[in-house]
């Protein structure tokens, strides 16, 4: 039975398609049907006029047939819509100012949508583009320090060994960090942003090389020949994208490695962008107990085990890992230390959810602003048809047609301005992907898929429905077409009353009310931005301070001693140029967030409830780097060079630090803290102020700085920081020449060393108010469009009201009226609907702007000050809206106006 | 044909084909039948062949339009009961000859049967009128 329907329909659709080739067959054999009868009649004895009037008799109304069978031929709904569609272009056409204007709007708004839409489809609903990404998890910590629970303690090396061993829910478990080296042997030295990978990373996240072949455990074991993976851009790069790069030697870190593989173009690991990939080795003694959570964990799931029992898992590994490794647990007990596993694509996209859903809410807005803008449009324009609407209701068009008609023209309107709206969200795109706005992940990924276009299409349905359906509201529904049949008759025209204007001032109070709440959104960010700019963060003068980053890899200096010999030579070196006026260095300056360190911290003389001291930001800094940098010294002194030579044991703490533990900062001096429970007691120095280390928007850290040199641990050991950022103040930062003589200065002293992450820390601190400020340009330019599309729209209102009234005034002032009456009358209208919008807008802001209120610094979401501006502008601006039209209404002469009509 | 929006008229010309079409269904049913019954009878044929076979077997009686055929047959194909395909005429004049299918064979059988027992049902309930 199916089966047979399904023929019946291809077999007409065949003949849809074919019908006018059908049809001339026809007309062919209806013309050699009439020649046969014309013959027979002939034959018969007929004159041949005769035979032929007979003939014709006989065949009957042709043309009647070949209609009936062109119509037979035709799928009724199909032939409805495409006339509808027919006529909704012609009308475009006709219409170009109107339409250009609609499809324009609409556009901005589409477009606005499609482009904010592909970036959250990119970043926050696409899943990471690894094989089965649903599996792979990332292996974390938490921990609690004295009510403040960390859940992103990383892993140690031990615990690495141990959960590889013991797991029993992972396929595939790796660790991975993510580094700087340097490539030497070939030109200058080179930095090279480098991946460490253990065996089993790369297999967890399943993206084969391109070419050569996966780290092996071997690799990652000692006494092997030391290899390195190539990152594709990388090999392009460096190499050209020549297959012989493959078994190629490189110096990395002075020591020799042979390429083994290359990744394919487009690999991602995690947002790190690397240029090598390295396989990380365990040496001996680094898998000693409390050796430090450096590590990423990364996991793929073996199939159909679930998150809760992969958690499961782990904590059942712990004690384990604790018995094995001799790590103290009573500790990790009172520090209620648990895994804390969670899906990858959580750690990739990290937190920036809500400022995407935030900017896709007031995207939002403003289509429906723009929505707005047309169907006001729309309105006018079907105001202006009623003749050509009249005259369809008088030849029998039901009300049906007629909406269908005009919901047709609004919804190819609405597809139009979606294609269009398509081209600009990619031309957008290009250009945010090209600026890169710093801190946004998976950008890379951003792209235009079938997802986003099916939701272009979707959005450009959506709004001509939107704004389609309001004039079909008006001038479409039951009983309409028989007023328009009385209107025919001379009776009142349709909607010559007040209701008619009901539409129209109702869609400007709605745009004005989401005007004012897009406003009030833009200004909130403002005034956080301007917060954010006005924190003192605890040094001066960031865009004269020049930041290079120098390591000293162990293999090409190894004792200690040597290394701050070498670290002190360079500040010498660097201090000499001209225009330098202080050099200083640090593992890491403030707001480096990648170089960040915590530790835990005891004092002397003080006990915590729980026994485990709180986690504190810990730097290793050289002397002048508080004076380099213009952080205030508010009690003792700064570090000495003779204190870092004489290996003498002392601390400098922030300000905030010092009051917490012991009141006042100079009550803090003399005191003696240390790492951890069997560390060196530091005795305290100096207390300098706080520094927003964490960038501006979060309160600053408690922060310890031990001294730069060598470090004496317990037991024989000895740490010394190998990698740090040279701060160099000079009011030449930032310019090729400085950092040329920077490098000279480091090479002449030793001449393997690459500079890396030249950059002010005015770079790094505007990179930390990127976030901010790039929810502040997008809020902004929102705002903007909406205010636009507000004042366009009152304007709008206005000059039509004006136009259809001009009888009207024009009586008024041949009456007499003053002409500064008549205006007033208009530009109290305009006013009046906005002050309606406002107040309905500021009641939806005070609600909508909590939705916001984590991205805002320095203000509350609800800060009068922002929205009486906002109520200004907005009222402001309306009234010139309305005062424009109605002035060049004013200008004309009277009795023209009343002429007119 | 000119190509003519076909909606101008379908406004003015809806309610009138409706019920043309009531009247008319019978009567093309019937039209239907007998131009299938004709090509199973008489094999490949063209729309004159068949106007002509119809005028002889029903005696003159029926005087249908001619043209009528045509749009029997495009209904018979529609319904892929016949099928079209052009060949030469006697007087070898280019033709579109008609075929029935097996598909229109088994509804030839059905349809007869239909007739037959409607038939036969209308014969009783008039005779029984009558008497």
């Amino acid at each position: 039975m199916m089966w047979a329907r399904l023929a019946d329909l291809t077999s007409r659709l065949r003949f849809a398609l074919s019908r006018r080739r059908v049809d001339e067959e026809t007309r062919l054999e209806l013309e050699a049907h009439l020649e046969l009868l014309v013959d027979k009649y002939a034959r018969s004895g007929m004159t041949p006029e005769d035979a032929r009037i007979a003939a014709r008799r006989q065949l009957g109304n042709t043309l009647l047939v070949r209609e009936e069978m062109y119509r037979m031929n035709s799928i009724g709904w199909i032939e409805r819509i495409s006339g509808d569609l027919a006529f909704a272009l012609r009308m475009i056409r006709r219409n170009a100012g109107f339409a250009v204007a609609a499809i324009a709007t609409l556009a901005l708004g589409t477009g606005a949508t499609t482009a904010v839409f592909t970036v959250v489809n990119g970043v926050l609903i696409r899943p990471l583009p690894y094989p089965d990404p649903d599996a792979l998890i990332g292996v974390w910590h938490s921990a609690q320090f004295q009510g403040v629970t960390s859940s992103n303690i990383r892993l140690s090396s031990t615990m690495y060994l141990a959960y590889r061993e013991r797991n029993a829910t992972f396929q595939h478990f790796g660790v991975w960090h993510t580094g700087a080296a340097s490539v030497t042997g070939i030109g200058e030295p080179e930095e090279v942003r480098t991946l460490v990978v253990t065996d089993g990373t790369l297999q967890a996240i399943g993206v084969r090389p391109a070419l050569g072949r996966w780290f092996t455990p071997a690799d990652d074991s000692a006494g092997t020949p030391e290899t390195l993976m190539l990152g594709h851009g990388y090999w392009q790069r460096r190499f050209g994208g020549n297959p012989s790069a493959l078994g190629q030697t490189i110096t990395i870190d002075s020591r020799p490695r042979q390429v083994i593989g290359i990744m394919p173009r487009g690999f991602h690991f995690m947002n790190a962008d690397a240029d090598v990939i390295l396989p990380q080795r365990f040496a001996g003694d680094e898998l000693r107990p409390n050796d430090v959570h450096a590590y990423v964990g990364i996991a793929r799931l073996k199939p159909g085990v679930s998150l809760a029992q992969a958690s499961a898992d782990v904590a059942r590994m712990l004690p384990i890992w604790i018995a094995e490794y001799g790590t103290s647990g009573p500790v990790l007990r009172a520090a209620h230390f648990a895994p804390a596993l969670r899906p990858l694509k959580q750690d990739a996209v990290g937190d920036v959810g809500q400022v995407l859903w935030v900017l896709m809410g007031t995207i939002g807005i403003v289509l429906l602003i723009a929505c707005a803008n047309v169907a006001n449009l729309l309105l006018v324009r079907t105001d202006a048809r009623q003749q050509e609407l009249t005259i369809r209701a008088a030849l029998g068009a039901g009300w049906i047609h007629i909406a269908r008609q005009l919901l047709v023209e609004s919804l190819t309107l609405g597809v139009l301005g979606g294609a269009l709206g398509l081209g600009l969200a990619y031309a957008g795109l290009r250009l945010l992907t090209t600026m890169g706005p710093a801190n946004l992940p998976r950008l890379a990924e951003v792209s235009i898929d079938p997802v986003v276009l099916a939701f272009t299409l979707a959005v450009s349905l959506l709004s001509g429905l939107v704004f389609g359906l309001i004039p079909v509201a008006k001038y479409a529904r039951p009983g309409v077409p028989a007023a328009f049949r009385d209107a025919l008759h001379g009776s009142r025209a349709i909607g010559e009353s007040r209701d008619r204007h009901r539409a129209q001032n109702a869609l400007v109070v709605a745009q004005v009310a989401l005007a004012v709440v897009l406003l009030v959104a833009s200004g909130l960010m403002i005034r956080s931005f301007q917060a954010l700019r006005h924190v003192r963060p605890g040094f001066e003068r960031p865009d004269q301070i020049e930041a290079v980053r120098i390591s000293i890899p162990e293999a090409q200096v190894a004792a200690p001693d040597r290394v701050v010999r070498m670290q002190h030579d360079i500040a010498d070196g660097i201090r000499a140029i001209p225009g330098v006026s202080s050099v200083a260095f640090a593992t890491a300056l403030p707001m480096e967030t990648e170089f960040e360190n915590n530790m835990v911290v005891t004092a002397d003389g003080k006990t915590y409830a729980e026994g485990i001291p709180p986690l504190r930001r810990a730097k290793y800094v050289a002397p002048g780097f508080f004076t380099t940098l213009g952080t205030p010294l508010l009690a003792g002194r700064d570090f000495t060079w003779s204190d870092v030579f004489d290996d003498r044991q002392v601390a400098v703490v922030s300000e905030n630090l010092a009051r917490e533990m012991w009141g006042e900062p100079s009550a803090a001096l003399g005191k003696r803290i240390r790492v951890g429970r069997v560390g060196v007691w530091n005795e305290i120095v100096g207390v300098v102020a706080d520094v927003y280390d964490s960038g501006a928007h979060q309160a600053p850290p408690a922060i310890v700085y031990w001294r730069a040199g060598v470090q004496r641990g317990p037991g024989a050991s000895e740490y010394i920081p190998r990698a740090v950022t040279f701060a160099i103040r000079s009011s030449r930062a930032g310019t090729e020449d400085l950092v040329r003589r920077v490098s000279q200065a480091v090479w002449a002293v030793n001449p393997n060393l690459p500079l890396s992450r030249v950059q002010t820390l005015g770079d790094i601190y505007d990179r930390s108010m990127s976030r901010t400020s790039f929810t502040l340009v997008m809020l902004a330019i929102a705002g903007a469009m909406a205010l636009a599309l507000g004042i366009i729209g009152i304007y709008g209102v206005i000059s039509y009201t004006v136009s259809r009234r001009r009888r009207e005034i024009g009586i008024r002032l041949a009456l007499g009226a003053q002409r500064g009456d008549v205006r007033r009358r208009f530009v109290r209208y305009g006013l009046a609907l906005t002050a309606i919008g406002i107040a309905i807008g500021l009641g939806a802001a005070t609600g909508l702007t909590r939705l916001m209120s984590s991205l805002l610094f320095g203000i509350g979401s609800q800060d009068p000050a922002t929205y009486l501006a906002v109520s200004l502008v907005l009222a402001l601006a309306a009234a010139c809206a309305s005062y424009l039209p109605v002035r060049r209404a004013m200008r004309a002469d009277p009795v023209e106006a009343l002429r007119a009509e | 044909m000119t190509r003519r929006n076909h909606n101008e008229y379908s406004f003015g010309v809806a309610k009138g084909s409706a019920r043309a079409d009531a009247r008319t269904d019978v009567l093309q049913g019937t039209l239907d039948l007998m131009v299938l019954r004709t090509l199973e009878g008489m094999g490949p044929q063209h729309g004159y062949g068949i106007a002509r076979r119809i005028e002889q077997v029903s005696d003159d009686a029926l005087k249908l339009n001619e043209g009528t055929v045509y749009a029997s047959l495009l209904r018979l194909q529609h319904r892929r009961w016949i099928a079209a395909a052009w060949g030469s005429s006697e007087n070898n004049r280019k033709a579109k000859f008609y075929t029935i299918t097996r598909a229109g064979r088994r509804q030839l059988t059905t349809a007869t049967k239909n007739w037959e027992r409607i038939a036969g049902v209308m014969a009783r309930l008039l005779r029984t009128a009558q008497s």
